[in-house]
């Protein structure tokens, strides 16, 4: 178990490693690193001063190692747009993002379940026919147009609930969040639905496929048997078997719930830190750009670390197969 | 008939029990066919600035200009004929899902089955990166490029292949595997055949049916990441509008009420990518032994 965590974490590191190459590769080599770092605003002796600061003078290992030594130091350099150090706008939008995030996953989880779980129990009724059809369309449906349907319809034609913004902030538990104001609620529902309707569909044939499995089960017959009600037997032992594989799903989508919400956030204008990597590709600011990268791959790498190893440890099968390798 | 017009004739057959995928077939077919044919099918051409009036931008769908021409779909903000439009985004659009997915299968299944044929250590480094590519999801991969290396249309194509090059070697590999124990892979051996024989004319053909499936759901998905990429503004430039810039395009009038010129092309985009998807759900289904 130890080395499999071990080597698990070694590996995890590697990329890291080869991430913050490539990233510093983008950087440097493609294009000219004077024009990308320095504000192109500043006259001829700025130009040479931050030139000399940042050590575009040196030979490029060199550079790469201070690269390193800063972003270890979590100086990842100013943004050119708003003067203030790229690693604090990020950390300063990272809450919003989560917000939007976990309140989409709720959404998936509360409509998904129940939703899956009615087209497992009777697959051939219209109802479910209805659920399987749309699910396929959630999953054909491109997030950002869903995105502009929902504004159109909600926002635009029947002005019931906002379409821009976070709204209200509220401190709850030293916790910052719009999720605690009936304003901020108004605003997160319709971008965490748009967000939430991808990952619906794959909970729902989840659910659906898993349902179908366990009700075949002889626990299942046995409960029957045993005259226990219809509802217990859906809420008591169906329900707990097919959580253990949605669960583990969902610990997986939760990443690339924050991948995809820099489509949502783009849309909804939602102040996020995926609206902010998408305004910064725009406005060519590279520093925001590269702190952006290197804090998302970190953070992939460690829930994909963290993922792996729970893995090993619910099933042993993961773990004799790594240490073969 | 010949053994394999037989065999074809057999699987159009089987196809076709299924309604709905034979009916999104011949849907896609005619997509395909407008896509192909859209300088001869659209009624004007959307990119000649000298037929394009201004006086004509967001009318409604349906409505005729003062020269008699009228707008089935509508205009956009510069006064394009959204059919036309359409036509010409899904041109672009299919263009570069089926050029990034051919290539993306070439390298796919060149690295699988070569995977398989050599094993060993070259076989864990290679399959190790894909796993570790695949942890990673599909529009994380296509922005980290693009934030590092910059815009355009090669830096799109490079994005749309790298994140489908993964999924067609882990299919490749893991048939060609299955191959790999079969007595005609001994006999080419015996044979003294090349490698680069028995893995391209030998193992390749086999491996197909299943590259074929993954190949026809990643393009969809190549698709619609294009879409979001170009309507982020980080797809493909200007001059070249896929179906994305369209629906990005008219999202900066949708406040004004004029819904169609982000609706239509994007119920483009969802009939394309819908139809692709339920003839590759289908397909699978048709491939898998288990459900026979």
């Amino acid at each position: 178990m130890t080395g499999f965590v071990f080597k698990r974490s070694l590996q995890s590191i590697l990329v890291l490693f080869v991430m913050s190459i490539l990233v510093f590769a983008g950087v440097n080599l493609v294009g000219d690193p004077v024009d990308m770092l320095i504000n192109p605003e500043s006259d001829q002796e700025e130009i040479e001063r931050v030139i000399r600061d940042l050590g575009l003078d040196r030979p490029i290992t060199e550079q790469y190692w201070f690269f390193l030594l800063n972003a270890f130091q979590g100086d990842l350099g100013k943004s050119f747009v708003f003067g203030e150090p790229a690693l604090k706008l990020i950390i300063q939008r990272m809450p919003a993002t989560f917000e939007l995030a976990l309140f989409s996953l709720f959404i998936a989880i509360l409509f998904g379940i129940p939703l899956g779980i009615y087209a497992g129990l009777k697959p051939n009724s219209k109802v479910s026919r209805t659920i399987m059809a749309g699910s396929i369309l959630g999953f054909s449906m491109p997030t950002f147009w869903v995105g502009i349907l929902l504004i159109m319809f909600f926002a635009v034609h029947l002005g019931w609930l906002p379409s821009t913004g976070r709204g209200d902030v509220a401190t709850f538990l030293g916790i910052k969040s719009s999720l605690f104001t009936i304003d901020g609620l108004s605003h997160v529902f319709l971008p965490a639905f748009n967000l939430a309707l991808f990952k619906m569909s794959s909970i729902i044939r989840l659910t659906r496929a898993g349902t179908r499995e366990i009700i075949l089960q002889d626990y299942i017959t046995f409960a029957r048997s045993k005259g226990l009600s219809e509802e217990k037997i859906v809420l008591v032992h169906l329900l707990r078997n097919i959580l253990i594989p949605v669960v583990t799903v969902i610990g997986l989508e939760f990443g690339s719930l924050i991948a995809f919400s820099t489509v949502t956030e783009t849309v909804f204008a939602w102040p996020g830190m995926g609206k902010l990597i998408i305004d910064s590709i725009y406005n060519l600011d590279r520093p925001v750009i590269v702190a952006y990268l290197l804090i998302i791959v970190t953070f992939f790498v460690f829930l994909n670390l963290v993922v792996d190893i729970l893995y090993s440890v619910l099933d042993p099968r993961v773990r004799v197969k790594g240490n073969n390798e | 008939m010949s053994v394999v017009s037989r065999n074809f004739w057999n699987f159009c057959v089987d196809f076709s029990a299924n309604k709905i995928a034979l009916i999104s077939f011949f849907v896609f077919s005619a997509i395909v066919f407008v896509a192909v044919f859209a300088p001869l099918v659209s009624p004007t051409n959307p990119y000649d600035l000298s037929t394009v009036d201004i006086m004509d931008s967001r009318l409604p769908p349906g409505a005729t200009n003062f020269s008699g021409q009228t707008f089935w779909l509508g205009t956009d903000g510069a006064g394009r004929d959204m059919v036309s439009a359409i036509f010409y985004g899904l041109r672009v659009s299919l263009g570069v899902g089926a050029m990034s997915g051919v290539i993306a299968l070439t390298i796919g299944s060149f690295v699988g089955i070569s995977a398989a044929f050599f094993r060993g250590r070259y076989e864990t480094f290679v399959m190790r990166f894909v796993d570790i590519q695949l942890s990673f999801p599909s529009i994380l991969v296509a922005l980290i490029i693009i934030a590092a290396f910059g815009k355009g249309i090669e830096k799109t194509m490079i994005a749309l292949i790298l994140v489908q090059w993964a999924y067609y070697a882990r299919t490749a590999r893991a048939s060609a595997l299955v191959e790999m124990n079969k007595e005609y892979v001994d006999a080419a051996r015996c044979l003294a055949f090349s490698n680069t024989r028995i893995m391209f004319k030998h193992i390749l053909p086999n491996c197909l049916a299943p590259l074929i499936v993954v190949g026809t759901l990643q393009t969809a998905h190549a698709i619609s990441l294009e879409a979001t990429l170009s309507f982020l503004g980080l797809g493909l430039p200007v001059t070249q509008p896929s179906l994305g810039l369209l629906i990005g395009n008219g999202f900066e009038y949708m406040y004004s009420g004029d819904f169609w010129i982000s609706i239509f092309p994007g119920v483009a985009l969802l009939v394309t990518v819908a139809s692709i998807n339920l003839v590759g759900d289908h397909l699978r289904d048709m491939f898998n032994p288990r459900l026979h």
